[in-house]
């Protein structure tokens, strides 16, 4: 696995998609996998020019995954020096501020064929309620096809132009993302009906 | 449980011709387990092939963020329970990758004879279900299961528990090998030949073998790449890409052995891939009994308990024996990880069994849906 330079990348792809706003994110940990992230509206002409540019081509997306980060607070203590009966002291004041939260889809990408990777690429959605869409990578690479549809179960990110966005593990009739940070598990008897309880109930029948 | 776009059956006297659904699963035996196919034939052809998971989830990505980092380890043992070993050594690797982990050498060559012994059990296993899928009941899987059990003794011997071994640790094993295990393993290695004599005198030249495989199933270069097919199946359709090779994680990159590939895609390919590659594997475990250094298995400095990550990600992989296992891991210096991915190679290659057995009869669906190679634990995890 070669190294690759994710600064050359990355204007690479400032140059052949013009406008698109690409943050390098760093990561610290001893892995170094540093990843990209790319604005929602240019990211398909984004990953398209990583699969198909000779001299990169991430033909093969190993893993698409969804991350959950809730609305933190975050709080800091700002020194400030006041006038306080004509002498000026400092009062330590502590801050408030809502990082407001978003939900995160994280893709892997290798080349086959110039057998390097990995490189991360990232996409954010605007929030965690109304605006979680994000769009699909099903035209660019297949193996995000269930993938995304996980995501969409767990998560709750909604993927446009994904040709089949069902829930992939939990059942049809089940309404929240369960891989959410503020997802409550139902209590032990919550009166949910599981669909195998309508089995039941017609074998029931036939028997009498 | 519906089908969640319930597809249109025409009624025959609107002249239409009449397609039969069929729901293949949760219980029928060529699923390997709790999977579903919803497949519409028509007559004995195959118009439309949806898989419907989820059957076994339980949501392990969820539990591993509830868990200490250690604590997830046994729980890697229940994704794809016939190879618990490479399980571990994918999230092992992750957590090395993560932290900054050093492995010692002799640790790093009980992980290959690990994986490798592994990787046998697995493939032959694999090719006695999938001619039982054929229709060869009882005799090539019992014969395939004769020599999977002398490895699980092997597995029992070393870490305690058969399938669930629950072996390594992060920068090392949890049982060193004695001389007396390392004697029987290549007492192991040295009687596997023969069976693969056998199994191959029966299975290479075998006319309804050939008939019921060949051409069966084929899956193109350009596809598999796309889809993110990886292990034996990809290999299978001439792409050579083998994690051992390109990543060349642990000592893989002292040992000589090759890579096999398909021409054609098919079942057939599939098949005969993992035939060769247990020879492959039998050559690296012989170069590993040979050249195992003496040695700690673990560096004794290793911070066992309260072990907390710097704030950071990685993403491991391995070659498993069933395709890339990874393992993806955000640490946000907490005991748990903040976020804990499995990429299951089991789930992503039946990205294009659609693909593949769209025309075909309903019979070759499920010797195409045996050559995937895929276990239940790992898909709905």
């Amino acid at each position: 696995m070669s190294a690759l330079d994710i600064n050359a990348i990355l204007q690479a792809m400032q140059t052949a998609v013009p406008g698109a706003q690409i943050t390098l994110l760093e990561n610290p940990s001893p892995s170094a996998q540093h990843s990209l992230l790319l604005p929602a509206e240019h990211a398909i002409a984004l990953a398209k020019f990583l699969r198909d540019e000779p001299t990169l081509r991430f033909d093969f997306c190993s893993n698409a995954t969804g991350v959950d980060w809730p609305d933190t607070e975050i709080t800091e203590k700002i020194k400030t020096k006041t006038l306080v009966d004509g002498v000026e002291k400092e009062v330590e004041e502590t801050r408030k501020t809502l990082r407001p939260g978003y939900l995160e889809a994280v893709y892997h990408l290798f080349s086959m064929e110039l057998k390097h990777g990995p490189l991360v690429i990232r996409m954010r959605t605007a929030d965690r309620v109304a605006n979680v869409s994000l769009p699909s990578m099903t035209a660019v690479w297949r193996s995000t096809d269930f993938q995304e549809r996980e995501i969409f179960d767990l998560f709750g990110i909604v993927f446009t132009g994904h040709h089949d966005l069902r829930r992939l593990l939990m059942w049809e009739e089940f309404t929240d993302h369960p891989m959410r940070k503020d997802y409550a598990p139902p209590a032990e008897d919550d009166g949910t009906e599981l669909p195998v309880v309508e089995v039941a109930a017609a074998e029931g029948s036939v028997a009498e | 449980m519906s089908l969640a776009n319930p597809i249109p059956m025409p009624l025959d006297n609107a002249g239409e011709p009449e397609l039969l659904e069929v729901s293949m699963g949760p219980h029928h035996p060529s699923t390997h387990g709790v999977f579903r196919m919803d497949v519409v034939l028509d007559g004995e052809q195959v118009v439309h092939l949806k898989p419907v998971f989820g059957y076994l989830h339980r949501n392990h990505e969820k539990l591993g963020e509830k868990m200490s980092y250690l604590g997830s380890m046994p729980f890697t043992d229940r994704l794809d329970y016939i190879c618990s070993m490479t399980n571990n050594w994918a999230y092992a690797i992750s957590v090395e990758k993560l932290a900054g982990i050093e492995v010692p050498e002799r640790a790093e060559y009980l992980r290959v004879i690990m994986a490798e012994l592994t990787r046998l059990q697995n493939h032959a296993g694999l090719i006695g279900f999938l001619l039982q899928d054929l229709g060869a009941s009882g005799t090539p899987l019992m014969y395939a299961f004769r020599e999977r059990e002398k490895v699980l003794d092997l597995f029992e011997a070393i870490s305690g528990a058969r399938m669930m071994c629950n072996y390594m640790r992060f920068g090392g094993c949890r049982v060193d090998a004695t001389p007396e295990w390392l004697a029987a393993v290549r007492k192991v290695i040295d009687g596997f030949p023969k069976f693969l004599a056998e199994f191959e005198s029966l299975l290479t030249g075998n006319e309804i073998l050939m008939a019921r495989t060949q051409g069966v199933g084929v899956l193109p270069k350009e596809l598999a790449i796309s889809a993110g097919i990886t292990g034996p199946m990809l290999r299978a359709s001439g792409v050579n890409y083998d994690i051992r090779k390109v990543d060349g994680y642990g000592v893989y990159p002292r040992f000589d052995f090759r890579v096999p590939l398909g021409d054609h895609g098919d079942v057939y390919d599939r098949l005969m891939i993992r035939l060769l590659e247990m020879h492959e594997s039998l050559k690296i475990l012989d170069a590993a009994l040979r050249n195992i250094p003496a040695g700690p298995i673990q560096d004794p400095k290793t911070k066992v308990r309260n072990f907390k990550p710097k704030p950071g990600e990685a993403y491991g992989r391995i070659e498993a024996p069933k395709g890339e296992l990874g393992f993806y891991l955000i640490s946000d210096g907490t005991p748990n990880p903040y976020r804990y991915r499995v990429r299951p190679p089991s789930l992503i290659n039946l990205t294009v069994l659609e693909d593949m057995c769209l025309g075909r009869r309903l019979a070759d669906a499920v010797a195409i849906l045996g050559s995937v190679d895929i276990v239940l634990g790992e898909v709905d995890r």
